[in-house]
């Protein structure tokens, strides 16, 4: 059991560091990660070995598309744009259009790309946490990067921050 | 040598820059893109975007562990609570696998007489309705909750007119979360939840079917499936996360303990 909890707790600081990427939003992200380890604690009877980092992962994953389905009924609750916290500035201005940027994928491309780029899973994980193929995980990719592109090379003028 | 010559596809590309392209083929895709500068191009904007994502948000696992992040906290918080499935903390982690369930086989004993209009199709639309509506309802997913095992059993028996089972899905990792009433196409229909340990979602539904007996049928959605079919007048939907082969064991262990029911009935 203590092996369990030790499993799970090595996980939390990239737990968070996904969370904060998926969410843009320390508090929100904190949140997902609270859910995640009671739920991950909750279902530890039902956790039949294998690795305790991907499942962290599903599990957070999970939560966080259910998160979005409740959210998608009311408008926008943390804004992307100006009214973001102090504490959501990356170091350099350059962030803010890697957030909108990540803010206009489509969720489940938003997952594969961070699984791959930020947290370093494997296609084959991304495709277990995914619960699709590979083929699935790599075309979401694919198409997140184009997406990314496309927003960063100005096909959103209309967002576009002026100094 | 022939791996050397081969096209260079653009999954390789992706793979290419995650390094998930076996060893041998890296060199050839180097290669190639030196003499493609337009790829070389999008593999470099790829190579930046991991970058700018990696300078934003990398930083965040070097942060000190909020307490309220830290598991002793956490247990501690949550000691008297986190295994009654009761909290709102456990509520909302509670990620749902719900199944809309239907009882078993012969279910509506009083035979409708007027011509049904529900097909199978009419009930996988419903089903997926139900489906949609309550695998976002973290709060109060259910009317009766799974620790009322026999309570929800009598229940919608009495309400659909038709005794019930409800099916056992431990042996594959999911807990009965509770079950609802919900009206079906031409009558009541029974909802159970279950819940599993990864947060996926199913639910099953069933309800009176009006056609005739089918054999499972496979619908794809872009972010859920199903599988349905009619069963003694009474249809049966198991939908889920589109995962083919986890819902195929779900749907199978799901038919089999129905199927049961039916023929301890006969």
């Amino acid at each position: 059991m203590a092996t369990f909890r030790q499993s799970v707790e090595v996980t939390i600081p990239a737990l968070r560091r996904y969370a904060r990427s998926l969410t843009r939003d320390a508090d929100l992200a904190d949140d997902l990660v609270q859910d995640t380890l009671v739920r991950a604690l909750r279902s530890e009877h039902l956790f039949h070995g294998g690795d305790v980092r991907s499942w962290m992962y599903t599990i957070l994953t999970n939560l966080n598309r259910n998160r979005l389905r409740s959210l998608s009924r009311r408008p926008p609750m943390a804004s992307i744009d100006d009214n973001d916290a102090p504490d959501m500035s990356g170091p350099e201005g350059g962030g803010r259009d890697i957030d909108r940027a990540l803010a206009s994928l489509v969720e489940d491309q938003r997952h594969a790309l961070l699984l791959v780029v930020l947290e370093g899973l494997s296609y084959r994980e991304v495709a277990e946490v995914q619960g699709v193929p590979i083929g699935t995980v790599m075309s979401r990719l694919a198409r997140a990067r184009v997406q990314i592109k496309n927003f960063l090379d100005g096909g959103r003028p209309a967002l576009r921050r002026v100094k | 040598m022939i791996d050397r010559d081969r096209p260079v596809t653009e999954d390789e590309l992706h793979a290419y820059v995650d390094g998930e392209l076996p060893a041998d083929r890296v060199e050839a895709v180097a290669t190639w893109l030196a003499a493609n500068p337009e790829a070389a191009t999008q593999v470099a904007a790829w190579r930046a975007q991991a970058d700018a994502i990696r300078a934003r948000y990398g930083s965040v696992a070097n942060e000190p562990v909020p307490e309220r992040l830290q598991l002793d906290h956490i247990i501690r918080a949550s000691s008297t609570s986190l295994w009654s499935g009761r909290s709102l903390a456990a509520m909302a982690a509670a990620a749902l696998i719900a199944f809309v369930i239907g009882g078993g086989a012969g279910w509506f004993a009083h035979d409708a007489t007027a011509a049904a209009p529900a097909g199978s199709d009419k009930i996988t639309a419903d089903a997926v309705e139900a489906y949609r509506l309550y695998v976002v309802e973290v709060r109060h997913p259910v009317e009766v909750p799974g620790s009322e095992r026999a309570h929800l059993r009598q229940w919608l028996s009495k309400r659909v007119g038709e005794e019930l089972r409800i099916p056992d899905l431990q042996s594959i990792g999911l807990k009965l979360v509770g079950g609802r009433l919900l009206p079906g196409p031409t009558g009541a229909a029974a909802f159970y939840m279950y819940e599993g340990p990864s947060g996926e979602r199913f639910t099953i539904y069933c309800a009176k079917a009006g056609g005739p007996e089918t054999a499972l049928r496979f619908k794809n959605g872009e972010r859920f499936a199903s599988f349905t079919w009619v069963d003694d007048k009474v249809g049966y939907v198991v939908s889920g996360p589109a995962d083919r082969d986890r819902l195929e064991a779900v749907t199978k262990m799901v038919y089999e303990q129905v199927d049961k029911g039916a023929a301890k009935k006969s």
